[in-house]
């Protein structure tokens, strides 16, 4: 996907050189191959269907069949540079717990995910009165991964109850480079189909 | 080319028996030494210049070294055609495949069933006590003396996967590569329960002799046969044994006595009678007692993952069946969090299937598709 592609590279850059990174969902592994080939990471994996694991030995990347719900718990307290989630929080049964996870994991989180507050979303609810189906959240309600959604403005202020600290923050729209954004920002709480975070632990 | 000494190879290129001279002694973790060993091995492919491309296959408790090839005694094929051969993730046209016979095996390797040099007489019970690390440290002895200084990977299953797990602890600068199918860092309590009934049927039949049954010209054949059925159920799952045998009968009717009326009872008969042609009864006591001590952690504080810390460098992958209730997924899982810990490069991936602890020897496409893909990467990094 496009959209995918830009998200990815805006996690490149984010992302410091020979870096130890854990990428948590790593799919087929297109991130962690990018982000070794770009980057000289250093990463590992986590992906929860075989297929998925399968593509990654293929691709000589070191990845572990697991599920981000129940097996974080595996990895070892600050073993990591980077733990990054992208566009699966909304999917997990836990986000608070995931979220203290990658922070203990890792020294930074870097977490993508689609902002529920886009006008478009907004507008769709608005206008049909039904669950809105976008590029973004290409799924009907009832076959859909995503099971906790939330603006980016919902995600700031869980942050803050966290205690974590959003060091950078990278909005994303279709076609467009992404760009940098104030969280407290309401335009781009409107304008964001995506973004991109970069937490630490307050303290 | 060997650096080895006092060394002596029989048989030709594809294996045979490597012989070490008395000067050069296995020396045991018990503290003991067992002086001109011998190792039986198979050899299958051909060492490249750069003899960067050994992969040093471990068999599991009742293997030997005829991994893909036809067993000597029973004609049988190697008991892992599944993975090594022609287009496989073990391909002889490219890589050099070695398997060899465990210290206290009983298919040409030193074991209990050997002549004791000092006596001249068979060693029986006076073997001395093994363990999983004396079997590696063994096959470290041939894989030097092969003239190969670190292998491109180490692989095996069960017992075998274990013995990959001590190589990457004793041998982590000798190997590129790990592959650790359907094991674990330390025996458990069920296992070891399993492993005594198996021992005391042995020891239950008087043609054991306590031990001695071979200088007296018998053999404990209905004691390993009984071990060999309890074991070979833990073998299978539940699915499996229903699947393949239900309450089918061998005959029409029932034979109101203690025939084997069902199917599952002839199989596991079978299953006994033919292992007796094979195995012999001591190397059973012998090997299911170094698996038993198997606990890696254990002499590392209960830290699994100190085993591993100078094994970062090493490519792992560990695979669990989804159906084996003798080496469960958790075990596995409990390995992969070690070496994550460790630092390590590891990948984990759960088969799923209905065949057991079995399945690692059989037609697994899932499984053979993950060692094809994780050994062809690793090997892009090895360059070969």
């Amino acid at each position: 996907m496009a959209a995918d592609q830009e998200s990815y590279r805006e996690i490149a850059r984010l992302v410091s050189p020979g870096a130890r990174v854990l990428d948590i969902g790593c799919g087929e592994g297109d991130l962690l191959e990018m982000l070794a080939a770009e980057k000289g990471v250093d990463g590992r994996g986590l992906e929860i269907s075989a297929p998925g694991v399968q593509a990654c030995l293929s691709r000589g990347l070191a990845v572990v069949q697991g599920d981000a719900d129940r097996d974080l718990a595996d990895f070892p307290t600050h073993a990591f540079d980077y733990a990054i989630l992208s566009q699966t929080l909304q999917q997990m049964r836990e986000p608070r717990t995931v979220l203290t996870e990658l922070l203990r994991i890792a020294e930074r989180a870097i977490v993508s995910l689609p902002n529920f507050g886009h006008w478009r979303v907004r507008l769709s609810l608005l206008t049909s009165g039904r669950m809105p189906v976008t590029a973004c959240l290409a799924e009907p309600w009832w076959s859909t991964a995503n099971i906790h959604l939330c603006t980016l403005r919902d995600f700031a202020l869980l942050c803050g109850e966290l205690g974590l600290r959003i060091e950078r923050a990278a909005a994303l729209t279709a076609g467009r480079p992404a760009r940098p954004f104030n969280p407290a920002s309401a335009l781009e709480n409107w304008r964001a189909e995506e973004a991109i975070f970069v937490l630490s632990s307050a303290n | 080319m060997n650096k080895a000494v006092g060394l002596q190879q029989m048989v030709g290129t594809d294996g045979g028996l490597m012989r070490f001279g008395r000067e050069r002694p296995l020396l045991l973790e018990s503290g003991a030494a067992l002086a001109g060993i011998e190792i039986g091995y198979r050899t299958y492919g051909k060492l490249n210049a750069a003899r960067s491309n050994a992969i040093l296959v471990c068999h599991s408790l009742t293997g030997d070294q005829h991994a893909a090839s036809d067993h000597p005694l029973t004609g049988k094929p190697g008991w892992w055609t599944q993975v090594i051969g022609e287009g496989k993730p073990l391909d002889p046209a490219k890589h050099f495949i070695i398997c060899s016979n465990v210290i206290g095996g009983c298919m040409g390797t030193t074991g209990p069933s050997s002549t004791d040099p000092a006596t001249g007489r068979v060693y029986g019970l006076s073997f001395p006590m093994i363990t999983l690390a004396d079997m590696v440290r063994a096959q470290a002895m041939l894989v030097e003396a092969l003239g190969i200084e670190t292998l491109f990977a180490v692989i095996g299953g069960s017992l075998g996967g274990m013995q990959v797990l001590q190589w990457a602890a004793d041998y982590p600068d000798r190997i590129h590569a790990a592959v650790c199918i359907a094991a674990a860092a330390r025996h458990s309590a069920q296992n070891i329960a399993f492993h005594e009934v198996g021992r005391q049927a042995i020891m239950a039949d008087p043609d054991w002799r306590g031990g001695d049954y071979a200088a007296l010209g018998v053999r404990p054949e209905k004691g390993l046969a009984v071990a060999r059925m309890a074991a070979h159920i833990t073998y299978l799952s539940e699915a499996a044994l229903q699947r393949k045998f239900g309450r089918e009968l061998q005959r029409d009717g029932l034979s109101w006595g203690f025939d084997a009326d069902f199917q599952v009872e002839s199989y596991l008969r079978h299953q006994g009678a033919s292992f007796v042609d094979r195995f012999d009864a001591n190397s059973y006591l012998y090997i299911t007692r170094a698996i038993d001590y198997f606990d890696l952690a254990a002499s590392r504080g209960g830290v699994l993952a100190d085993a591993f810390t100078a094994a970062r460098d090493v490519r792992f992958c560990v695979l669990s069946f989804t159906s084996d209730w003798l080496y469960p997924t958790s075990e596995s899982r409990a390995i992969v969090r070690a070496l994550t810990a460790a630092g390590a490069r590891a990948s984990f991936v759960e088969i799923d299937t209905d065949k057991g602890h079995d399945a690692i020897f059989l037609d697994e496409p899932v499984m053979h598709r993950a060692l094809k893909g994780f050994l062809d990467a690793a090997g892009q990094s090895r360059g070969i």
